[in-house]
């Protein structure tokens, strides 16, 4: 059996509901409030807050429940009230895309409307959306004026006939329109899953283009759907795994930019890019942060072995974290920054260890048949995502942390290169075909193991490293 | 561990890059000398004419610049050790050329493990030249892992040929 499910342990949630209608007991106000904020800092920090009522949802979906059915959902364009033109659609569309997009959710159809949405403030018309039996509805309205748009939203249980949470407002400029619609889908998610938000959220990748013996390769960065992609380098050296700190304002990455693959650390905002201290002789690979931001954990080879080292960031003062004469790589933090999971051949074969943030010999948590490597710490701290190769197959997997309850999420010719959702619930990866025509893409599955879908790039892409929530 | 300070490194790693790129595949130069019959090299013209037994050609094609790997191993053969063997016979003789060894993996494998790989086959060819008299100040490794194939089918005939370790001359830069 290639997928597997088992009672994951991510949440402590009877597994009572699918997406049906519960009696309405929470405290909710019937009667929304909108606030209005300046930055999208201060209306995230609201949207976080509400998740704390997210428990007491009349309508919830429990993800972790081995059958799901789609809870269907309703967002009328959004109402343009002034300046906002094409834009209220254009939100309301993303919104539906990230909900849709989870395989949690499924749209009605517009042309089964019965009622229709013309003010934002008019009252809800509950029965027309029983009829066409929805069960969220999502109303919206845009303002545009200047370099400001103001969007806000309103979340419904149609079934029982209540608001849903309080409605929201997110303002920023024009050019961050998706941002905001990201926002209002990361709300309604979280609202009804009770899981934290993920869609406002960016993906950086390695972007290829030519034939395999040919490939050109450089950093791109997007939205977590594959929107808004801005070039970060340009094809002139290799470049492979760039990886997010924690905070979203640096890229670790490996380029051959001097001629010999070295790590490398960009800042985000203003691209300045720099060499983290290369050793002649030595090859530096395998960059990932510290949850603190200024450690960096990665591999050095000399002498054709590959030991894994860290960094202080700022003092380029280095440590050796493990000293055999096998391959260590690919090493990632836990979120508390106390532990080191990473992938060893040193039993013959790639599999993954443990190790104290300082270092040591490790203890090996793979145990299943096969090759283990590539492991990532979920941000949750409670999985090991990993790639795995076996009788000729690669699979992206996750098990929890002493490495019980492996399930293996994918199989493919080439799977690899796990990273997490800054939710812990979705894992994106690298799947690459056979031969000649077969060009790597990104692709997503749940930790569940459905939802297995491509990520839309413009050409072939690599090497996804997920953002934290943007600030 | 003990290292020399950081600056001083990074304006040695600098120096070195400037004088010798070591990466002949930058702006998509890799299709072309991978293209040259057998032979590759830092660009078609310096190549010299294969019959002259001092030229990069005949190294190349005469002498054998690459040898192959079982799958996951980066222990030599010994068809490679007789390879390697002819390579530090020439070299001994041709003391102007610069040696950059190349490692490279099959796609069967995660990318920063074939980075690993890639290396500990290179570092298997510089040992074992250096054991047959090649001065190591003239060599130098570097790792492709599995990020230059030279055949692209999905099948062991591509595969064999693509786990390698190559002999990259330059002239005018050894000693």
């Amino acid at each position: 059996m290639i997928f597997l499910t088992f009672p994951c342990k991510l949440r402590d949630k009877p597994t009572d509901l699918q997406g049906q209608s519960r009696p309405h007991n929470s405290p909710l106000k019937n009667e929304d409030k909108m606030r209005p904020f300046k930055s999208l800092t201060a209306a995230l920090l609201i949207g976080l807050s509400s998740l704390t009522t997210a428990a007491q949802a009349e309508i919830t979906i429990d993800i972790n429940s081995p059958v799901i059915e789609p809870m269907p959902f309703a967002v009328p364009d959004f109402i343009d009230e002034g300046g906002a033109g094409e834009l209220a659609a254009n939100i309301s569309r993303v919104v539906a895309a990230d909900l849709a997009g989870t395989g949690l959710f499924i749209e009605t159809p517009k042309d089964a409307y019965i009622s229709r949405v013309t003010s934002f403030d008019a009252p809800i018309s509950y029965p027309d959306w029983q009829a066409i039996n929805t069960q969220a509805l999502i109303t919206g309205a845009v303002q545009a004026g200047g370099d400001r748009i103001v969007v806000k939203f309103r979340l419904f249980d149609v079934a029982s006939g209540q608001p849903l949470g309080e409605g929201l407002q997110f303002a920023g400029t024009p050019a961050s329109w998706r941002r905001m619609a990201h926002k209002v889908a990361d709300a309604v998610y979280s609202r009804i899953t009770g899981e934290g938000p993920y869609f406002d959220s960016r993906v950086v990748y390695v972007a290829e283009s030519g034939p395999k013996n040919q490939r050109q390769k450089r950093l791109g960065v997007m939205d977590y759907d594959g929107a808004n992609v801005k070039y970060l380098t340009d094809s002139s050296s290799i470049v492979l795994a760039p990886r997010f700190s924690p905070n979203g304002d640096r890229i670790l990455f490996t380029s051959y930019a001097s001629g010999f693959p070295a790590i490398y650390v960009m800042n985000v905002g203003n691209l300045k890019t720099r060499n983290l201290g290369e050793v002649p002789g030595t090859m530096t690979f395998a960059p990932r942060f510290s949850p603190d931001g200024n450690t960096v954990v990665f591999s050095l080879e000399k002498g054709g072995n590959t030991d894994i080292y860290s960094m202080d960031i700022n003092s380029g003062a280095m440590s050796q974290l493990t000293n055999a004469p096998s391959i260590e790589t690919s090493p990632s933090f836990s979120p508390d920054g106390s532990q080191i999971v990473f992938e060893s051949d040193r039993s013959g074969s790639q599999q993954i260890y443990m190790m104290p943030a300082g270092g040591g010999e490790g203890v090996r948590i793979s145990g299943g048949k096969g090759r283990y490597s590539t492991p990532v710490w979920s941000p949750r701290g409670d999985m090991i995502a990993f790639t795995k190769q076996n009788e000729g197959r690669f699979h992206i997997g996750a098990m929890l942390t002493d490495g019980t309850e492996e399930r293996l999420l994918t199989a493919s010719f080439l799977d690899e290169g796990p990273t997490w959702a800054p939710n812990g619930r979705v894992i994106m990866f690298t799947r690459e075909g056979a031969g000649a025509g077969g060009q790597a893409g990104l692709m997503s599955v749940d930790v569940s193991g459905r939802n297995l879908k491509a990520i839309p790039t413009e050409g072939p892409a690599s090497d996804p490293s997920w953002s934290p929530m943007l600030p | 561990m003990t290292l020399l300070p950081k600056a001083l490194l990074i304006v040695a790693a600098l120096g070195l890059a400037a004088c010798n790129n070591p990466d002949r595949y930058k702006n998509g130069a890799g299709a072309d000398g991978m293209n040259n019959g057998a032979g590759s090299g830092i660009n078609t013209n310096g190549l010299g004419d294969p019959s002259n037994p001092r030229s990069i050609a005949y190294f190349n094609q005469s002498v054998g610049d690459r040898v192959l790997f079982p799958v996951d191993t980066s222990t030599l053969t010994p068809e490679a050790r007789g390879v390697l063997a002819g390579q530090a016979a020439w070299l001994a003789t041709n003391g102007d050329y610069a040696i950059i060894i190349e490692g490279h993996a099959d796609e069967q494998g995660t990318r920063e493990y074939n980075l690993a790989l890639g290396a500990r086959r290179a570092a298997s060819v510089q040992d074992f030249l250096i054991s047959q008299g090649v001065k190591p100040s003239r060599m130098r490794t570097i790792s492709y892992g599995k990020e230059r194939p030279i055949e692209v089918c999905s099948e062991e005939a591509c595969y064999a040929k693509n786990r390698r370790a190559v002999t990259v001359l330059s002239m005018g830069t050894g000693a």
